[in-house]
């Protein structure tokens, strides 16, 4: 049971990014690039070494689905066009689908406005963190 | 010139001046930005998981309707940009995400949509001055050169990468809003962090990751002798104002260009 779960998740998350994993050459550069990398459990080479081997479900109950910035810096910068940061994307939709697993909702955001905050990081975050 | 214009929710609200002095300058230097009727807010960044349909129709109707009216569609905020050009990508290129998308496209109230499947040119403003006006016709018009000010151009992300897509510069060592100041009178100061991410959303979820990364872009651009930086988008102007621990004013391209135009109040 469970081993068709992950199956059909990691063929789901393969599908939806559009990534294969199998071009990596585990260089690092990705994650060396990462402006987000301190704050992340697992690293963007991580991302796509276990997607790979079809480890998922510790990345599933990790933080470093949310820490990823979307600044493409790795899909620019891997020289093997893996594009890990459509990895992560699919993996944190996969995550926030279900439903009642929103990471942030928008009863989250009057506490965190300021006078200067631009509607567009309000709209960004709940479009990353909520489905 | 007439190019059809999407603004943006955030230029109609907090980021003002980047809207406004968009199409002052625009006017004087000969492009008409006609409005787009009833745009929906972009979305702020783009989903790159391809089964996401919803998000991603405001910017497929924004594409149509300059489709529909003949024009190429032009945007000033980054993000708008960012979101509109890899969507219309993904139309061009994804032809079961451009079925799906196709499925939603009319609206209650209003006629059959056409099929869409990126048919529409995308535009970034800084494009605009570059490859339709050009930057010796900007500097041409100049009336005010913004002559000894040391200027830091604040690429980000959004409007280089991924530089497959968005085909604006080399997305690593770009130019365009060098060259942009340049013709502006400005001295632009080149500073390794000018492409690298300000945080972004991160200022909702991980204030602190916001902070550190604004503030390594701002010590890295004064070191290198910036007076000032320019940017084009409001998020990444937010978090360099408010999350970035270094007093280096940072303003809106537009802003610039109107001062230099001698138009601006
Ligand atoms: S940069 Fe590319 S090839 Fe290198 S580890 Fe990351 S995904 Fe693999
Ligand atoms: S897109 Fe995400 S994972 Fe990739 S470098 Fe940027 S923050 Fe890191």
């Amino acid at each position: 049971m469970e081993k068709n779960k992950t199956a059909a998740l990691r063929e789901q998350i393969l599908r939806a990014s559009g990534v294969n994993p199998k071009k990596c050459m585990r260089c690092g550069k990705c994650s060396g690039t990462c402006p987000a990398y301190d704050e992340m459990e697992y690293h963007p080479h991580q991302f796509v070494y276990m997607v790979e081997t079809g480890n998922i479900e510790p990345l599933l109950h990790s933080e470093s689905v949310y820490k990823c910035l979307s600044c493409f810096a790795c899909v620019e910068r891997c020289p093997r066009g893996v594009e890990p940061a459509k990895l992560i994307e699919a993996l944190c939709a996969a995550v926030t689908r279900p439903q009642g697993a929103n990471h942030m909702t928008p009863d989250d955001i009057p506490a965190l406005l300021d006078e200067d905050l631009p509607q567009q990081a309000i709209v960004s975050a709940l479009r990353k963190y909520m489905k | 010139m007439k190019f059809s214009y999407f603004p943006g929710c955030t230029l109609k609200t907090k980021a003002k001046q980047l809207d406004v002095y968009a199409r002052k300058c625009a006017e004087v230097l000969g492009i008409t930005l006609e409005e787009i009727p009833a745009w929906q807010c972009c979305g702020g960044v783009f989903n790159a998981s391809r089964d996401e349909i919803a998000s991603k129709l405001s910017a497929v109707r924004a594409l149509s309707a300059a489709r529909d009216a003949g024009q190429p569609l032009v945007s000033v905020c980054s993000a708008c940009h960012n979101v509109i050009k890899q969507t219309n990508a993904a139309m061009q290129d994804d032809g079961e995400f451009a079925s799906h998308v196709n499925h939603y496209l009319t609206q209650p109230g209003q006629g059959q949509a056409e099929p869409y499947y990126g048919e529409t040119e995308v535009y970034h403003y800084l494009e605009l001055l570059r490859d339709v006006v050009g930057f010796d016709k900007v500097k041409a018009a100049v009336k005010h050169p913004l002559t000894g000010k040391k200027i830091g151009a604040y690429y980000g992300c959004l409007l280089l990468r991924p530089s497959g897509v968005m085909a604006m510069d080399d997305p690593e060592n770009p130019q365009i809003l060098e060259d942009f100041i340049r013709a502006i009178g400005g001295e632009p100061v080149i500073y390794a962090m000018r492409n690298e991410c300000c945080g972004g959303y991160m200022t909702l979820e991980d204030k602190a990751l916001a902070a550190k990364k604004s503030t390594a872009v701002l010590d890295n651009a004064s070191v290198n002798g910036a007076d000032l930086l320019v940017t084009a988008c409001p998020l990444c102007k937010y978090n360099l104002d408010k999350n970035g621990k270094n007093d280096l004013p940072v303003v809106y391209f537009t802003e610039l260009l109107a001062e230099a135009l001698g138009i601006k109040e």
